[in-house]
């Protein structure tokens, strides 16, 4: 079994100010096997090259965007990127079958803390939920959806020491991606990523 | 007239053959002066007696030195660098002389004496140091700017030190009728040696006025006067004059002309015409102390040396381990670090050229006995020697073991420090400028209009009167260690001949120009241009999507259509490209580009039509909508 490829698309419209994004980026671009696309260096004026967007996208197996979040959503760069780049008659359609059977998730900062994100809470939805828009382009265009990866309180997570940790489990989903060793039907059981690394790690001790 | 050619020739033969020799085999070009000085005098008597006349005038180029010295120093930097200028140099001065002192003492009867040697020797070599600093490409090095300021203050020192010798004279070397006042100013000429002791004062003090206010407010009108001629050869001589001028002013007053070329350097540090004016002195500068440095081999004494070979050189080995272990001390005080503290170290325990001045000057005034200034100026003249082979020391044994320690340079992403350069500041470098000064980015702006670059001055934008396309004016505006060079200028030629010697003497400076037209476009990226844009290609484009806009044309649309537009140009480049540069020069058979121009003009117009009657073509992607009814396939 050929190694996995992973492709993350990275949106960060202010990312001289970035705290958390950044450095995750950083990271993933270590790892052998991952390309890192930072969108607004390519495209600094949205215009997006859409042969060469879709031929990154045949070429790898897992789709990721990777954004803080803005107004409970992508910034626009990731949006426009979604009018431009999936066609017609290539990701969907009768003959758009591009992206069939690819893995796609979305790994996201947010502000608001974890609890803001509950039906009952300062946002009313949870991330998700929010999320649902992506969820359906990656069902419509045949990519298998796993749940966020998220940080939450993320403009005070480094004070607080929660970025470490983060960034280990942003680690740990990478290398088990890339080596096959993440199951997709399970990771879909939890509400994000993040809950079903930890749980995977709690088995395994 | 005869004798004057044959003995130029023999001066410069012998640089010739000896300098390029030096800096091959990793000795620098001081040594290989020097050597090729020692040739030419003691060893083959090719030159006699005249090389020390020589030397008096070749001292010209320390003060050319100065003079550039000073102008890397704004009054501001100055003011920075205080505290390691006063800290650090005065130290180093006060130590080395009063060790030096002691040490003499023990020697020689008279305290005067020792205190004369103290000063002399606690000197180092501006000249060689400064030089090899360049060379090496160390001046950036913490090491480096520690030397210099080290080196600032002990020429700044000389003139006191120049005052003060004087009142040392022994009584029983000024003869019958001298007194000490009347040795004090024994030049031939100096207009203030019959004046009363204040008047003196009054007439120092005038003259360094004189110097500064001249540079404030007499410079700039001269020089705009000169640049205005357009004659290059006027300005370098005005360059000169003013130097000449300033030293004679000074020699008059019995001040040293280094000083007052120094104080002139830093008044004209923040003057419009201080590239062109470092362009212009610089080639002086080099033949100078070039020169100098060959009179310094050629003087040495050999029998003077063979006699007193053993005390000579224990003289001069124990000087300048007495200076390192001084300068490793003081180093360590001012926390200097690893290597950078070995550098500072080796690079000043030498005595130096002002060693000789001082040494003659004492002679003169009866400082100093005349037996004993020979072998001391062997002594200085040898420690300078041996600098080179400090520096190789440095090289080859210090530099490596501190490899791995090697403190990594202090990272600028976003560039702050990176250095830009623009050349041509008229309307289209204006704009490049006040982009990056409203970054926080400082670019060093040339421009050859003289008028141009003082109504800028006028409104506060600092740029620099000078032909950016001479290769020593880009020197001087620090084009080896820019990171990019703009080519803003508007004359064709001139633009591309400067990305030419960019590219081929500093391959690693991005060059970014401004092209007049398509095939000034081609010319500049055939030169090996990074990034050539055309002057008018983007304006015109926002025009003509304004007059889209008029026709009812949907700016979003318009937008999309100057995209498309521009796309399609940039495809079909490449192939234009090639077919101007396969007819070259070949006049008269441009029939290939015009009909490639004219099928790529076709295919825009086809592309641009498609694109409006809506069928959706190839180059109109992006918001194109499914198919009516798509779906309905889809859920059966």
């Amino acid at each position: 079994m050929a190694d996995q490829r992973i492709l993350i698309l990275f949106a960060h419209p202010s990312l001289h100010r970035s705290k958390v994004n950044l450095r995750l980026m950083q990271v993933a671009d270590t790892y052998p096997g991952v390309t890192v696309v930072d969108l607004y260096q390519q495209y600094p004026t949205y215009l997006i090259d859409i042969e060469a967007e879709q031929q990154r996208l045949i070429e790898h197996d897992i789709i990721v965007f990777m954004f803080p979040l803005y107004w409970y959503s992508t910034p626009a760069m990731l949006k426009e990127w979604q009018d431009l780049v999936l066609e017609y008659g290539f990701a969907y359609g009768k003959k758009g079958t591009a992206l069939h059977g690819k893995l796609f998730f979305c790994a996201t900062s947010a502000g608001g803390t974890e609890q803001a994100f509950e039906n009952d809470g300062f946002a009313h939805f949870t991330l998700g939920q929010l999320l649902q828009p992506i969820e359906q382009m990656a069902n419509i265009t045949g990519m298998t959806y796993l749940p966020p990866f998220a940080l939450f309180g993320a403009r005070n997570a480094q004070e607080q020491g929660r970025l470490s940790e983060h960034k280990s489990q942003w680690k740990a989903l990478l290398s088990g991606l890339l080596q096959k060793r993440i199951n997709p039907t399970e990771a879909k059981q939890y509400e994000l990523l993040n809950h079903y690394l930890v749980a995977r790690a709690k088995e395994k001790k | 007239m005869t004798g004057y050619f044959v003995q130029a020739f023999v001066y410069l033969c012998a640089a010739v053959v000896m300098v390029p020799l030096a800096k091959r085999l990793g000795l620098g070009s001081v040594l290989g002066y020097l050597i090729a000085g020692v040739i030419i005098g003691p060893v083959t008597g090719l030159v006699g007696s005249e090389a020390e006349a020589i030397q008096h005038f070749a001292e010209f180029g320390v003060v050319m030195m100065l003079f550039l010295v000073g102008m890397e120093l704004n009054p501001k930097t100055l003011w920075q660098m205080r505290g390691s200028l006063i800290g650090l140099g005065g130290l180093q001065l006060l130590l080395t002389c009063s060790a030096i002192f002691a040490i003499a003492l023990m020697f020689v009867e008279r305290w005067s004496v020792a205190l004369a040697i103290g000063l002399i020797f606690s000197l180092s070599s501006t000249a060689i140091i400064l030089q090899t600093f360049n060379e090496k490409g160390l001046s950036k090095t913490e090491g480096a700017r520690n030397a210099f300021s080290v080196l600032l203050f002990q020429d700044i020192a000389v003139i006191p030190i120049l005052s003060l010798l004087p009142l040392l004279a022994l009584p029983e070397l000024q003869g019958a009728g001298g007194s000490v006042e009347a040795a004090q100013h024994s030049e031939d000429l100096n207009l203030v040696k019959h004046l009363p002791a204040w008047a003196k004062a009054t007439a120092l003090a005038a003259s360094i006025v004189a110097v500064v206010a001249a540079g404030y407010f007499l410079s700039r009108p001269l020089f705009y006067y000169v640049a205005k001629s357009g004659l290059p050869e006027v300005f370098t001589t005005t360059s000169l004059m003013i130097l000449v001028g300033i030293a004679a002013l000074m020699s008059l007053v019995g001040l040293s002309p280094a000083l007052g070329a120094f104080l002139a350097g830093v008044v004209l540090a923040s003057s419009e015409f201080r590239h062109e004016l470092k362009a212009n002195i610089e080639p002086f500068k080099g033949l100078l102390l070039g020169l100098f440095f060959i009179t310094v081999g050629a003087g040495v004494d050999f029998p003077v040396l063979w006699q007193n070979l053993g005390l000579i050189l224990a003289c001069t080995l124990g000087l300048m381990a007495l200076k390192a272990i001084l300068l490793y001390l003081l180093g360590w005080i001012f926390g200097i670090q690893s290597y950078n503290r070995w550098l500072f170290t080796l690079s000043l325990a030498q005595a130096g050229e002002f060693g000789f001045v001082l040494l003659s000057y004492s002679q003169t005034h009866h400082v100093l006995p005349s037996d004993i200034v020979q072998p001391l100026s062997l002594v200085v003249a040898l420690s300078m020697f041996l600098t080179p082979a400090l520096f190789i020391v440095y090289d080859k044994v210090i530099e490596p073991r501190f490899q791995d320690k090697k403190i990594p340079e202090p990272e600028d992403e976003i560039g702050h420090k990176s250095k830009v350069i623009i050349a041509g500041i008229g309307r289209f470098g204006q704009i490049i400028n006040r982009l990056l000064l409203a970054n926080g980015i400082s670019p060093v702006v040339l421009d050859h209009k003289v008028s141009t670059v003082s109504r800028l001055r006028g409104i506060n934008i600092k740029s620099y009167y000078g032909d950016a396309s001479r290769p020593e004016l880009l020197t001087t505006a620090g084009i080896d260690d820019a990171k990019v060079f703009v080519v803003a200028v508007d004359d064709k030629v001139q633009a591309l001949a400067m990305v030419k010697h960019v590219k081929t003497m500093h391959p690693n400076v991005q060059v970014l120009a401004r092209a007049f037209d398509r095939s000034h476009q081609y010319e500049l990226i055939n030169a090996g241009a990074d990034v050539v844009i055309s002057e008018t290609y983007k304006s015109a484009l926002q025009l003509g999507g304004e007059v889209l806009k008029r026709l009812n044309f949907h700016a979003f649309r318009v937008e999309q259509i100057k995209q498309n537009f521009t796309r399609i140009e940039k495809q079909h480049f490449d192939s234009l490209y090639q077919s101007w540069f396969n007819e070259g020069d070949k006049v008269g058979v441009d029939e290939h580009y015009r009909s490639r121009f004219m099928e790529i003009e076709q295919i825009l117009l086809e592309s641009m039509q498609q694109d409006r009657s809506d069928h959706h073509h190839a180059t109109d992607r992006g918001w194109t909508p499914p198919p009516g009814g798509f779906d309905e396939d889809r859920q059966s």
